[in-house]
């Protein structure tokens, strides 16, 4: 099986940790971190980190009244800096210090063990900085997808907290499960309870978010006059070159995860292209059919869906499949934001569940379905006849989804009785960027 | 003096302008609009949830001419702008006190 960069990275570490004498060289034999591999991880690293904003700031911030853009690009900008900073003193610790199958530890505390230091030369420290930062950058991705759920209504101060105690006892532990050598469900973990394929993040980053997003729709509630007057998105020029931004981004998350520049990254690139394409095709034609005409902002939810959808199946299926699955998630996430949100009359404003929850959940399934050995090595999927692999991706849903569901239902049940989720109706009706920044969006004279 | 406020469609200014200024009328200020008359609104989608837009966007025009040529002025418009569908605006004329070219001090027909 194709051990990933990950697996070498924790073996390399705990032996320098020991003061074995094994060097460098020979521990990662199969791996070079060649210029090659540095400069691919270090763009990709980037190319996430502009998935958060620019992109997804641009693409919730045309979403938005406009009275709420810049509470909305704050939520982004601000989550870069703090999540940053939290993964770096701790979340990196949590999400993949230790050999526990549940839970990380404290091994990595501000980086300990990872940056260069006295035991750790900088050529020794290279290929774990790299992971640390790559991961990083999903850390703030994650919490930030949530803030489409709450958007136009959810006090800042409260929500800074929320996306803190989130990242750790929500995002790090489902982290450690999947990608951590000695997670329950990592997919090369020999031990592992139920190897589960997730790429790039269909369980860790879409599903744990998704089903957060919709808790959070459903406990902070509608916003005031939802359903009587008009909420229609303000900027969709903003919202097209957001999601264009995300397409491009999408590149580093999922390639990236390949964690080298190789065969699997090139795959895992050209699939996630086709899936993204397919998505858009699915979601403007349903449209198309169902209204009468393509909507920009179905052209462009599409792109999205597709993208969720191939994220935790770019390393497992080739680009037709990539195709299949953006196919369905255009449809698929199409229902979810026109029909499933009418039918229960939640208010997931930017439809952060519709698209990362639904989409997330329909990847995680859909990879146990078309995985080929083709491009794993190793581990298949149902059509070549695992269907066991099926119950694996079933059970990491069911993980990730219960502890993005039941994690945030605690956080923000205390949350609200600690200091309230909403602001007050007054504020609300001025707009978050006023009243929660002091500033405005547009200034025209 | 009389001031003449025409609320058109956007793609009709070119028209308009052209038509005003071959009967010698120049000068006229333009602003972006929402309103509605007759046409009411129209239907907007956005991920299934449909709203009525009912103010629509509009350009009004303001022109400020002598009262001999307010009859060319107004005809020159509707001439223009007129497509034959509800949603083709409306004219309005009132009487101006006062024109003043700042620049100068005129007054009068003399500063339009």
């Amino acid at each position: 099986m194709k051990k990933r960069l990950l697996g070498r990275t924790v073996v390399l570490l705990s032996s320098l940790l020991l003061l074995t004498n094994t060097t460098y060289a020979q521990e990662t034999e199969e791996i070079v971190l060649d210029s090659g591999n540095i400069a691919w991880m270090l763009t990709s690293s980037a190319l996430v980190l502009m998935m958060t904003a620019p992109g997804l700031a641009l693409f919730y911030g045309g979403l938005v009244r406009k009275k709420n853009i810049l509470s909305v690009m704050m939520q982004c900008v601000f989550l870069m800096g703090m999540m940053t900073v939290v993964w770096g003193v701790c979340g990196y610790s949590f999400a993949f210090g230790g050999e526990n199958p549940y839970v990380g530890n404290f091994d990595h505390l501000f980086l300990k063990g990872v940056m260069p230091s006295a035991e750790l030369s900088m050529d020794a420290s290279v290929d774990g900085m790299i992971f640390a930062v790559f991961q990083g950058m999903f850390f703030i991705i994650t919490p930030a997808l949530i803030c489409g759920a709450f958007a136009e209504r959810m006090k800042f101060s409260t929500m800074c907290v929320y996306s803190l105690l989130w990242g750790i006892f929500v995002y790090c532990p489902i982290a450690h499960w999947v990608w951590a050598d000695s997670g329950w469900l990592c997919e090369w973990n020999e031990k592992a309870s139920f190897p589960a394929l997730d790429f790039a993040g269909g369980t860790v980053v879409h599903i744990s978010s998704g089903m957060s997003a919709l808790v959070c729709s459903i406990l902070i509630g509608k916003r005031l006059g939802f359903g009587q007057e008009p909420m229609p998105p303000h900027n969709l020029t903003y919202t097209c070159i957001g999601a264009a931004l995300l397409w491009v981004g999408w590149f580093g998350f999922n390639a990236g995860s390949a964690l080298a520049a190789n065969a699997l990254a090139v795959n895992a690139f050209v699939a996630t292209h086709m899936a993204a394409a397919a998505g858009v095709v699915a979601w403007s034609v349903a449209e198309w059919i169902q209204h009468g005409r393509p909507s920009v902002l179905g052209g462009c939810s599409g792109a999205v869906a597709g993208l969720v959808c191939i994220t935790p199946a770019a390393g497992a299926v080739n680009p037709m499949q990539g195709i299949l699955l953006g196919l369905a998630a255009g449809y698929v996430c199409f229902l979810a934001c026109t029909k499933l949100k009418n039918t229960f009359g939640y208010d997931d404003s930017l439809d952060a569940f519709g698209v990362h929850g639904v989409g997330g959940t329909l990847g995680a399934l859909l990879v146990g379905v078309f995985a080929t050995k083709d491009i794993t090595g190793e581990r298949y999927g149902w059509l070549e006849g695992n269907a066991w692999q099926m119950v694996n991706q079933s059970v990491s849903i069911l993980a990730a989804a219960a502890l993005g569901i039941v994690g945030s239902f605690i956080i923000l049940k205390v949350l609200d009785a600690v200091m309230g989720l909403r602001v007050t109706q007054d504020e609300e009706l001025q707009g978050l960027d006023l009243t929660q920044h002091g500033e405005e969006g547009y200034i025209f004279l | 003096m009389q001031k003449i406020e025409a609320i058109i469609r956007h793609y009709k200014l070119e028209d308009v302008k052209a038509a005003l200024t071959e009967k010698n009328i120049v000068g006229m200020t333009v602003c972006e609009v929402r309103g509605f008359g007759r046409q009411r609104g129209h239907k907007e989608q956005y991920r299934g949830a449909e709203y009525t837009v009912d103010f629509l966007p509009k350009l009004k025009l303001e022109i400020v001419v002598d009262d001999s040529v307010v009859q060319d002025a107004i005809s020159a418009i509707t001439e223009a702008a007129k497509t034959g569908r509800v949603g083709d605006g409306k004219i309005f004329v009132s009487p101006v006190a006062e024109v003043i070219r700042i620049r100068t001090g005129e007054s009068g027909a003399e500063a339009i």
